[in-house]
């Protein structure tokens, strides 16, 4: 895929609002990016978007499903103050710490906000050594009352941060763009990417809502699709900023190295035959791959590998550093390659690669 | 002039980066935005932008207007591993730093291609990484380092030198109520009611010369006001700054009302016979204002320019700001309004007998 389409279609959904539980604005967008590349498309129960492409390989076919979460970490509205401030919650999992001075948009119609941060001259040396937590903080949208407030904004109202996308650098080979959500619209523009080509398998991409709060989407999804393997699509943890000689310097991922596989997280440990199939694939379209450093984390793919009586599942993942903050950074060179190495793998995959060696 | 207009103009003055130090392209607009209501205007040595709107044919008196338009900023101390390491420049919060959009301006080799600075962040690690013991510690500036997202290689080539400015990136953004959150409130709204005092006066009779100074390096140390002062040795003397305004939770002693008008300052920086005449331009025009007590240091242009040459008789005007000194610094448009139509009302009601009166007042 070109690269200015990925970039332009990676914008178009990193700015997209969509915290977990109300994902419809991102499913919106991404139901016109795929009805010309679907042959049936599904919302469920939950808002779970589902896209079916039948294979052209011989029957019986396997059914893959794909699953990327629609959803990104944001804010929920739970109290307007007499003063006109907003008190809120974080949905998913956000650190206060780096939220001083922050700006969102609140509900639907996109109030903007300010999380406001005490002066510094105000400070005492005590207070400025103090670890910010979520007490401290409000939201300020200029109301000066609860009333006035409340003609714009009520509890119970979604916010996110108000981060737009740029790009950093268009170097051919490190094109590193900043925006929101790239956990996980960076898998969703992945998914979209590979609903370009038919597979010899049947596809089943699966947009999955409320990943953030606990992989609710994806579970009942697989239910429905049951499929025979699936994988993840992600935009995962990358830590790789320079630290002191003390501190362990292996990074989770780094940008700019290539798609990363997951071994094991905190939900999952991948099929071993999936993630042959993977670095087989890799190694064959001469793709530079890494591996997620184990036991961080965990994604849609550990809700679906113990769907009805189980389904053999891994993770891909483009690394992005900073989530869950306002914003991240990834590498556009590693979105493509995942995309390609995906796409391949779904060229190659056959029961031979979902049985369980003995 | 107006609540809009000013609105206008302020747009416009935010959109400019100017740390400390590099305040070369807000002084370009300023002049531009200042040449229709004066005469002359001229940049001095140390980067001061100077504005003359003359008076009468014999004019009284000669009254100065300062508005710093420097901002708080950060400054490259080391380039590593692709990465900037930096220092404040001004007194910034660096717990509010995580998860900032900065620009950085570059001066190495290959700078042309990068004139409208450079768009950075700087982040920590994710919550996932995290110690919870990590968590119960305050940020400092040694924790945080800007990521370019450039290749390393560039890095490498020397484009980043140690010195080179980075600016807080926080847009022009509309709130409730005639409210707008932006960095570098402090002291663009000031800049923005100066230029809207030249612009009132401009439909007005005034006897007085005005020189309307956008100041250098206040954040660092007053020291464009120590300079214009000197040069302009004029006979009275406004600052124009920003306070703290009220939020729920800071101490409502050390915090001024929003949209209640300026705050005129009291104290002893502030000489008593301008502080008489700032108030009763606001009292016989309708014009609102609150009481500011400073009992010493205003910690504004006000300090240094009191005390050049043989000593000046200053005033101070206050526009309340929240969140003072982040990228989301939030001001009532109509208290800038405000405050460029008492300052205005003020030179306007300067006459010949205004000097004579002031030795009484001390």
């Amino acid at each position: 895929m070109m690269m200015t389409t990925l970039a332009e279609q990676l914008e178009r959904l990193s700015n997209a609002f969509g915290p977990s539980g109300r994902e419809r604005e991102v499913r919106a967008l991404l139901r016109d990016e795929i009805v010309e590349l679907a042959d049936r498309i599904e919302v469920d129960a939950l808002g779970n978007l589902i896209a079916y492409k039948t294979g052209d390989g011989p029957e019986p076919r396997l059914r893959v499903m794909l699953a990327a979460h629609m959803d990104e970490v944001g804010f929920m509205i739970t109290e307007v103050q007499k003063s006109g401030h907003l008190k809120f919650r974080p949905v998913g999992g956000l650190d206060p710490r780096m939220l001083l001075s922050k700006r969102l948009v609140i509900g639907d119609a996109r109030v903007p906000g300010v999380i406001g941060a005490p002066p510094p001259h105000l400070q005492t040396a005590k207070q400025a050594s103090r670890s910010v937590e979520l007490d401290d903080l409000a939201i300020d949208i200029g109301a000066t009352s609860d009333k006035e407030a409340a003609a714009k904004v009520k509890v119970g109202d979604y916010a996110v941060f108000a981060t737009q996308f740029t790009v950093l650098s268009q170097d051919s080979s490190w094109s590193t763009v900043r925006g929101k959500a790239f956990d996980d619209r960076a898998g969703c523009a992945v998914l979209v990417g590979l609903l370009a080509e038919r597979y010899p398998v049947d596809l089943v991409a699966v947009f999955t809502v409320q990943e953030e709060v606990g992989l609710r989407g994806a579970q009942v999804a697989a239910y429905r699709v049951e499929p025979d393997a699936a994988i993840a699509l992600e935009g995962t943890i990358c830590d790789d900023l320079p630290r002191p000689p003390e501190e362990d310097l292996t990074p989770v991922t780094r940008l700019g190295a290539g798609p990363a596989l997951t071994l094991m997280d905190r939900r999952l440990v991948s099929h071993p035959g999936l993630l042959k199939l993977l670095r087989d694939t890799a190694e064959a379209e001469g793709i530079t791959i890494q591996y997620k450093a184990p036991g961080l984390g965990g994604t849609d793919s550990g809700a679906i590998h113990l769907t009805r009586a189980g389904v053999p599942a891994t993770t891909v993942a483009v690394p992005c550093r900073y989530i869950h903050s306002p914003a991240s950074i990834l590498n556009l060179n590693d979105l493509e390659d995942t995309v390609r190495l995906v796409a391949a793998a779904l060229r190659q995959i056959g029961r031979e690669h979902l049985a369980r060696a003995g | 002039m107006d609540k809009a207009g000013i609105g206008q103009l302020l747009r416009q003055l935010v959109a400019i980066d100017g740390p400390s130090g590099i305040e070369a392209s807000v002084a370009s607009l300023v002049v531009d935005l200042a040449r229709d209501a004066v005469s002359e205007t001229r940049v001095d040595a140390l980067g001061n932008v100077i504005a003359l709107r003359r008076g009468a044919a014999n004019p009284p008196g000669r009254i100065m207007l300062a508005a710093h338009m420097d901002e708080v900023g950060l400054i490259v101390t080391k380039v590593e591993d692709g990465f900037l390491h930096v220092h404040e420049v001004g007194d910034l919060d660096p717990r509010a730093l995580l998860g900032q959009e900065v620009t950085v301006y570059p001066t190495g080799p290959g700078t042309e291609a990068y004139m409208k600075g450079l768009p950075g962040y700087i982040g920590g690690r994710p919550p996932h990484l995290t110690a919870p013991k990590d968590r119960d510690k305050a940020i400092s500036l040694a924790d945080l380092r800007v990521d370019l997202g450039l290749p390393r290689a560039i890095l490498e080539r020397g484009l980043i030198q140690v010195g080179d400015r980075v600016a807080v990136r926080g847009p022009y953004t509309e709130l409730l109520g005639g409210r707008v959150v932006s960095k570098a409130l402090d002291n663009r709204a000031s800049v923005a009611a100066m230029l809207g005092t030249l612009g009132y006066l401009a439909a007005m009779h005034h006897n007085w010369d005005v020189y309307a100074v956008a100041t250098i390096q206040e954040e660092t140390g007053l020291r464009g006001a120590i300079t214009s002062a000197f040069d302009i040795a004029p006979d009275v003397a406004v600052a124009i700054d920003v306070t703290h305004g009220k939020t729920s939770d800071l101490n409502s002693a050390e915090t001024m009302a929003m949209d209640k008008g300026p705050a005129i300052g009291w104290g002893p920086n502030l000489h008593p016979g301008v502080v008489a005449a700032l108030r009763k331009a606001g009292d016989e025009h309708e014009i609102p204002y609150v009481i500011e007590p400073l009992p010493g240091d205003s910690g504004t242009d006000a300090w240094a320019i009191q005390v050049a040459r043989e000593g000046i008789p200053t005033g101070l005007t206050s526009i309340p700001i929240r969140y003072m000194h982040s990228a989301t610094e939030l001001a009532v448009l109509a208290d800038i309004d405000r405050t460029a139509r008492l300052l205005a009302t003020f030179i306007g009601r300067l006459d010949d007998a205004f000097l004579a009166s002031l030795p009484e007042e001390v």
